[in-house]
C-alpha cells in the first residue's frame, strides 16, 4: 500500500501516523501541506490530527484552505481513501468532503482519555478486518469533537449507513454517560457516501501497540492494507 | 473602507462557551438580572473597493470561502 502522511504547521500526530503506517509495511511518504501535487498511485491519504495553523478561526478552517487540500479532493474523486484523524477529521468537515461540524465540547474541556467506540459497519474498506459491532479501545484527544449536523443530514448520514464509529460503554450500548463531548447520535466517526473517506475523533495511531494500551487501532490500518 | 464582521452561532447551536460565561456573571458575581449569553467573535478589515456594493460582495465571498462555518454560524457585518 502506498501512502501518504500530510503535516500542516502545527500537525502534531503526523509521526505517530507514519509508524503505524510503517508497522504494517506500508510504503509512506510526508508531504508538506503546500505542496501542490499528490501521486496518481496513491493507495490512502492521511490527514493527521494536531491542531493546524493553531486552530485559529476555527478547528480546520485554515488547512481546509491549504494547497494540498486541492489534490486530496481530486484524489479523493477518483476513489483514493482519505483518513482524517481528530484534526484531520475537522479539516475534512471545513472542506465539505464530510458533511456536519465538529464544535465545541459540551463541557467545554479539553479530553485526553481511552473511550470505546463501536464498529458500526464492518463492510468498509476501513473495517474489514473488525467483527460486526466490535467494541474497540482507542483514546481520544480533544477539544473540538461535539459533531454537529442539522436533523436532515443526520438523517441522510444515517439513511447512507454512514457513520463508522459511535461512541458506547464497555458493553456497547450507546449511551449518553459513554458520549464524551456531547456528539449528536454518538457520532465518533463517519464516511462519505462513496466510503472511501473516513474522519473520526479517535487517535487509531495512537492505539497500536498493546504495551501502551490498546492495539485496537492496528486493525484499522490493516484492514485497508489488505486491499493492495 | 474599514469593515466589521461579526460571527455569532446560529441560535439553534448550543454555546458552551456564552453558557460559562452567564454562569461566571450570575452564579460567581451575582448578576441575577443576566440570562441568554451568547458569543461570538468579529474580524476587522480593510478592503479597497470603490462602492459597497463592491465590499459587500467581496465579504459575502470571503465569508463564505472562509471566515464563517454556515452550518453552525450566522454573519453580518458593519463599514466602520
Amino acid at each position: 500500500m502506498k501512502s501518504v502522511v500530510i503535516t500542516f504547521p502545527g500537525s502534531n500526530c503526523d509521526r505517530d501516523a507514519v509508524d503505524a503506517l510503517q508497522k504494517i509495511n506500508s510504503k509512506v511518504q510526508r508531504v508538506w501541506h503546500s505542496e501542490s501535487s499528490l501521486d496518481n498511485d496513491l493507495d490512502l491519504i492521511v490527514i493527521p490530527g494536531g491542531f493546524s495553523f493553531g486552530d485559529y478561526l476555527r478547528s480546520g478552517a485554515m488547512a481546509s484552505i491549504s494547497p494540498v487540500i486541492n489534490e486530496v479532493r481530486r484524489l479523493s474523486l477518483k476513489g483514493v481513501r482519505v483518513l482524517g484523524v481528530c484534526n484531520g477529521f475537522q479539516i475534512l468537515t471545513e472542506t465539505n468532503l464530510l458533511p456536519g461540524v465538529l464544535t465545541r465540547n459540551d463541557k467545554i474541556k479539553f479530553i485526553c482519555k481511552s473511550v470505546f467506540i463501536r464498529v458500526e459497519n464492518n463492510q468498509t474498506d476501513f473495517t474489514k478486518n473488525y467483527k460486526s459491532r466490535q467494541v474497540i479501545s482507542v483514546p481520544i484527544a480533544h477539544m473540538d469533537g461535539n459533531y454537529f449536523a442539522n436533523s436532515e443530514t443526520l438523517k441522510m448520514i444515517e439513511d447512507n449507513s454512514m457513520i463508522a464509529f459511535k461512541y458506547v460503554d464497555a458493553n456497547g450500548n450507546v449511551a449518553d454517560e459513554a458520549n464524551p463531548n456531547g456528539s449528536s447520535l454518538n457520532i465518533a466517526g463517519i464516511y462519505n457516501k462513496e466510503k472511501n473517506i473516513l474522519g473520526m475523533m479517535p487517535h487509531p495511531e495512537r492505539a497500536i501497540d498493546k504495551n501502551t494500551g490498546s492495539s485496537d487501532g492496528l486493525i484499522l490500518f490493516e484492514s485497508l492494507n489488505n486491499l493492495f | 473602507m474599514k469593515v466589521r464582521v461579526n460571527i455569532s452561532l446560529k441560535k439553534a447551536v448550543l454555546d458552551t462557551q456564552g453558557k460559562a460565561i452567564e454562569s461566571a456573571l450570575v452564579k460567581n458575581l451575582g448578576y441575577s438580572q443576566i440570562s441568554n449569553v451568547r458569543q461570538g467573535k468579529f474580524v476587522d478589515l480593510e478592503i479597497k473597493a470603490d462602492s459597497v456594493e463592491e465590499a459587500t460582495k467581496i465579504v459575502d465571498e470571503i465569508a463564505d470561502k472562509l471566515l464563517v462555518n454556515k452550518i453552525i454560524e450566522d454573519y453580518n457585518f458593519e463599514i466602520l
